[in-house]
């Protein structure tokens, strides 16, 4: 049993055929993921295909109308809400998981009040209440590693779009999460920024981190992610390791969208 | 104009300053938190107290202060009902039915202005902080609050100068501040230029402290909207 445990370590998130419409628009169509420790998982998929939704659906920023999200082996308890759709039982419940996960936007969403260092205090300070100096400490040390330490006391309006994305990596760091989500972290960025985030990025992976990340960058998918998921109207049509898929893709659909 | 006449006068209104203010800064804060009440209640998505704030705002928005004094000060004492309730001891005194249409009327508008405050926040910071696992109370008191009262400033500074002014129409319900004491003088020595001339410049004066007051409250809160300061001491040497 220790054996086969070595093997595949835990799954860090699971998601179990997941269904969500908006309106009469059915986005995801029975969606079914494993993500387990250490795994970095990048989600393709064309605009419209239900990529982003997936990844909100994980730490419950959209409601899935049907199907289950567990993380670390604890399901989050849904409820019927008419009209075929569900509501979260416990909203505590839901809040104690969203602060093990760490999410990155597409457009950074620092909160513009405060400095960079507050932005990255905040959540473990207020959420996880730990003492304020432990979480200066611990957070001066994140942004060393993000690269912009010497940023610490300005506001996120004085930052390029990259180093937002940067302090808004270790705001989620910060929480130190089960797993990490980023909803397409540099599509927001202009071309020359969108290296230096990659690069921080690619050093997670590194770490061993679990991340799911939905992108466009087909560069970092072939080259850090452990495996790759397709997406293409709210279904999964590919998914394996990149040199598989990327190589001899089984999905018609997948070969065209790569070849753009 | 006679220097020691003003002067004298002066010294008399300076006399009810403390009335007024204490007027003005009744009605604000009180009308504050119905404010951020009706607000909340517009935002709710619950259509009952959606449609209660809008009816609010609408009634006293719509009808002159002047007439909303009248009807607390002299309409309500005409009900039974009310003069033999538990609120009759602070609604038969003048002061408290100014104070309490000021801060009813003050808090149809400020309502529409926090809800413009809070309209601004944008959605995505909002997320971000449910991301993090932040329960919804929390949400509000520090994310949302401190982004909407920076955005409302403006436009509540110019709801507080108002209020100040309306403090004059408390005067009508035999409340001695400032315009009733200039009343009086006026009736026992006709001289209306003067009187006139000293309240009004009171008045100035307060509003042009309060404005000073707004404009350093709103520098305070607002640092992440000016350039950044010079590199700081402890930023020296630190390349950009």
């Amino acid at each position: 049993m220790n054996m086969s445990a070595k093997a595949t370590p835990p799954v860090a998130i699971s998601v179990r055929d997941l269904h969500k419409s908006f309106g009469p628009i059915e986005v995801l169509k029975g969606i079914s993921i494993d993500a387990h420790e250490g795994e970095v998982i990048s989600i393709l998929g064309s605009s419209g295909s239900g990529k982003s939704t997936l990844l909100r659906c994980i730490n419950m920023l959209e409601v899935p109308d049907s199907g289950s999200i567990a993380v670390a082996g604890e399901t989050i308890r849904l409820k019927a809400a008419g009209g075929g759709k569900s509501r979260p039982a416990d909203q505590k419940q839901v809040d104690r998981i969203r602060s093990e996960l760490g999410m990155v936007f597409q457009s950074f969403n620092l909160w513009s009040h405060k400095t960079v260092l507050e932005n990255v205090i905040e959540a473990p300070v207020h959420v996880l209440k730990r003492p304020r100096k432990e979480a200066i400490n611990e957070a001066e040390a994140l942004l060393a590693k993000v690269g912009i330490a010497d940023k610490r006391n300005h506001y996120p309006a004085h930052l390029s779009g990259g180093q937002q994305q940067r302090a808004a990596i270790a705001r989620a760091l910060a929480m130190r999460p089960k797993a990490m989500l980023f909803d397409e972290p540099t599509s927001a960025l202009d071309p020359e920024l969108v290296g230096e985030v990659l690069r921080v990025m690619r050093g997670l992976a590194e770490e061993g981190r679990t991340m799911l990340v939905v992108t466009h960058e087909m560069g970092f998918a072939r080259d850090v992610s452990s495996r790759v998921v397709f997406l293409h109207k709210g279904a999964i049509k590919e998914e394996g390791a990149p040199q598989d898929v990327f190589t001899h893709s089984k999905s018609e659909r997948f070969r065209q969208f790569i070849s753009n | 104009m006679d220097i020691a006449f003003a002067t004298e006068t002066l010294v008399s209104l300076l006399s009810a300053l403390p009335l007024t203010l204490e007027l003005a800064v009744t009605a604000i804060a009180l009308g504050a938190v119905l404010a951020v009440a009706l607000a909340l209640a517009r935002l709710s998505g619950i259509l009952v107290l959606n449609w209660f704030a809008r009816l609010y705002v609408f009634v006293f928005r719509g009808t002159p202060l002047l007439v909303q004094i009248f009807l607390i000060y002299y309409g309500l004492s005409q009900f039974g009902a009310v003069r033999h309730s538990i609120f009759w001891p602070v609604l038969r005194e003048p002061y408290w039915c100014a104070v309490l249409a000021l801060l009813l009327n003050t808090a149809a508008y400020a309502s529409e202005i926090i809800r413009g405050g809070l309209l601004s926040v944008p959605h995505g910071q909002v997320e971000a902080a449910r991301a993090c696992g932040m329960p919804r109370f929390m949400i509000f008191r520090r994310i949302v609050m401190p982004l909407a009262i920076r955005q409302a400033l403006p436009g509540y500074g110019n709801e507080m100068i108002a209020m100040v002014k309306a403090t004059s129409l408390a005067s009508i319900i035999t409340l001695m501040e400032i315009t009733g004491v200039a009343a009086k003088i006026i009736s026992e020595t006709y001289r209306v230029i003067e009187v006139f001339v000293v309240a009004g410049a009171i008045y100035l004066a307060i509003n042009f402290l309060l404005t000073r007051l707004i404009a350093f409250v709103e520098y305070q809160l607002s640092p992440h909207q000016r350039q950044p300061l010079p590199v700081s001491g402890r930023l020296k040497g630190e390349t950009h």
